[in-house]
């Protein structure tokens, strides 16, 4: 059962005094957050706040220097990323990390890996119980790729156009059927039709699908437009939280930015 | 310097050799005079040459196996396992104890020589191969576990002398298994001429034969594997990029064994076969045989498996056509110099590194 927040909306996700401490550098200091079910939360700052790093913690590729994390329930904490990815949180980067002489299609069907069944013994031997697998999960590979949008199947995936690129590394992250989705500034690169797209299928995801979102971004015109809270990070420590009008207008906020001298 | 260096391999072997002067035009007019002194040869005496190429073929096919243990592990994690060819050494020793039906000094069956009967030939050369697998393979994938897993975030040149180590610990087991001398295969296999009722020119033995049937479902196996299968799949993910893998729900250690216990399990199979093919084994047969093959794997481009299979049969012809027309003394030399050649002049191989465990054929 996932815990009950005060406001009594049930949280996907939880991390409690999270600290992440580089040799001398305090990278994130004691951050409490939640995500509720269902929900975009975006999370800003100037660069160099601390984002990339609370990803990289949320999914299990770093560990927390301190804090905890706990997940549908589950203290996921000590669990590295294929099983926090098994329980479901996927993610895309920031810099595009796609599995380039892989084809569009192999991509998607790498990132079902968790989800499907058959071992090494039963690929060897193909039973029929493998094959239909294989064969479901080639249909619903296929679907993804339609959902995001995206038409080159047998293309290798460092041939695509920038902008296929994202879509398919969102296609390969939906493969693993997450509950929660870690997306990493998603629209870094894109023109503004582009980028309009990709906001409208980020809300669809929430919608249509009930996966809640983490969402990394710098332009503010996507935060402002689908989150449904915003929390700003600013030298590792959390400054700000609420929606998204609430955040814009405090005075935090704005001197964070400013101080920076650069806007994002 | 990556970027230069890349540049000026990327382009087509001619493009490389005309950017650089001298030494390349005398590389090539070497080249050009060996292909020339081989063309001649094959046109004067076109059964002795074609034997011979059969001959490289079936040594090309045993260094293969072994090669693709190199390319696999280097595609996965860039290390040169040092060890692989005294796992192949191992393989050797395995078949050999098998098939003496004598192990830990207690007699399990009686040994399966010459004189056994033809079913029995069959089955001990299969029971030999599938042991000498397993336990290659099984050997792989401890080697991981104790001697580079624990190094995996360290410098690559820690883990790169701690293969070198684990080769010399191979080789002393072997060495304290069954001593220096050499160890006679019991002659399983033929050596008739397949061919003498239709040519006396061209040889063309059983156990050439064997070695390629045994080696061919072996390829196809690996690349179905590698290419279809949903570990495969995992593992091409992982050795592009293992963060994004393990984002995937794949067990990143886990791929990195498998790529381990395929790469020993070849290597048995390639041991077994060699002491067949050759009749005997010894303790450091691992050495040169895993040179060659390491030679082969950067031939065709470390990474590559299509790579590996082309250079280790390039490899096996090189030599034996230098065993028939140049002289056998001289075969190590010709061959390391074919190493160093594409060092300097294509270092990534004639296929290109990496490509193959990670997907598609080139780039």
């Amino acid at each position: 059962m996932p815990p009950e927040a005060v406001d009594g909306t049930p949280k996907i996700l939880e991390a409690r005094g999270i600290t992440k401490v580089f040799g001398g550098l305090v990278a994130v200091n004691s951050v409490n957050f939640a995500i509720p079910e269902r929900a975009i939360i975006s999370l800003i700052g100037p660069n160099g706040a601390g984002k990339t790093t609370f990803f990289n913690m949320v999914s299990g590729l770093y560990k927390p220097t301190s804090g905890s994390f706990v997940f549908g329930g589950t203290d996921v904490t000590r669990l590295g990323a294929h099983q926090r990815a098994r329980l479901g949180i996927g993610r895309t980067f920031q810099n595009i990390r796609l599995f380039g002489t892989m084809s569009a299609l192999d991509n998607v069907l790498a990132g079902m890996h968790t989800r499907l069944k058959s071992g090494v013994l039963g690929s060897i031997l193909r039973t029929p119980g493998v094959r239909r697998e294989e064969e479901e999960a080639r249909e619903r590979a296929l679907e993804l790729l339609r959902f995001v949008g995206l038409r080159s199947r047998e293309t290798f995936a460092k041939n695509l156009p920038y902008g296929d690129q994202r879509r398919l590394e969102i296609a390969r992250a939906l493969a693993s059927e997450p509950k929660l989705l870690l997306l990493d500034e998603p629209t870094a690169g894109m023109n503004p039709q582009e980028t309009a797209r990709l906001t409208q299928l980020i809300g669809r995801l929430r919608d249509e699908r009930g996966i809640s979102i983490l969402l990394i971004e710098h332009e503010m015109r996507v935060v402002m437009s689908i989150s449904d809270r915003v929390t700003v990070l600013d030298h590792g420590e959390k400054i700000s939280e609420g929606s998204p009008v609430e955040v814009r207008e405090d005075p935090r906020v704005i001197e964070a930015y400013l101080g920076t001298a650069r806007t994002g | 310097m990556a970027t230069t260096q890349e540049a000026k391999t990327g382009g087509s072997t001619l493009e490389g050799l005309r950017a650089s002067s001298w030494s390349s035009r005398i590389a090539v007019a070497i080249i050009a005079a060996l292909t020339v002194l081989l063309l001649v040869q094959a046109v004067r005496e076109p059964g002795q040459f074609t034997s011979q190429l059969l001959i490289g073929l079936t040594n090309g096919a045993i260094i293969a196996l072994i090669a693709l243990g190199y390319t696999l592990v280097y595609g996965i994690i860039e290390l040169i396992n040092f060890a692989h060819g005294d796992n192949f050494m191992i393989g050797s020793f395995v078949g050999v104890t098998v098939l003496s039906g004598t192990f830990l000094g207690l007699g399990f069956f009686a040994p399966i020589d010459a004189s056994s009967g033809a079913a029995l030939k069959v089955f001990g050369v299969l029971f030999a191969l599938v042991v000498a697998m397993v336990v290659c393979g099984l050997v792989n994938v401890g080697i991981e576990r104790v001697a580079y897993k624990p190094l995996r975030n360290s410098p690559r040149l820690a883990v790169l002398i701690t293969a070198i180590g684990m080769s010399f610990i191979l080789q002393n087991v072997g060495l304290a298994w069954k001593d220096a001398s050499q160890i006679p295969f019991p002659s399983l296999v033929s050596n008739a001429n397949i061919l003498a009722g239709v040519t006396d020119e061209v040889t063309f033995r059983w156990k050439d034969l064997f070695v390629l049937a045994v080696t061919v479902p072996l390829l196809v196996a690996l690349s179905y594997f590698i290419r279809s299968t949903k570990q495969g799949k995992a593992m091409r993910a992982v050795a592009q990029d293992k963060e994004a893998a393990a984002m995937m729900g794949i067990n990143v250690n886990r791929t990195i064994s498998v790529a381990f216990l395929l790469g020993g399990i070849l290597a048995g199979a390639s041991g077994v076969m060699f002491g067949l093919f050759n009749g005997t084994t010894v303790f450091d047969v691992g050495l040169r045989q895993g040179l060659f093959a390491f030679t082969a794997a950067v031939l065709g481009g470390i990474g590559n498996l299509t790579g590996a299979v082309v250079g280790g049969i390039l490899i096996g012809i090189i030599g034996s056509m230098t065993d028939q027309y140049i002289g056998v003394r001289w075969t190590d030399i010709v061959i390391f110099t074919v190493l160093i050649l594409v060092l300097v002049f294509r270092p990534r191989g004639l296929l290109g590194d990496r490509s193959a465990v990670q997907g598609g054929g080139g780039e």
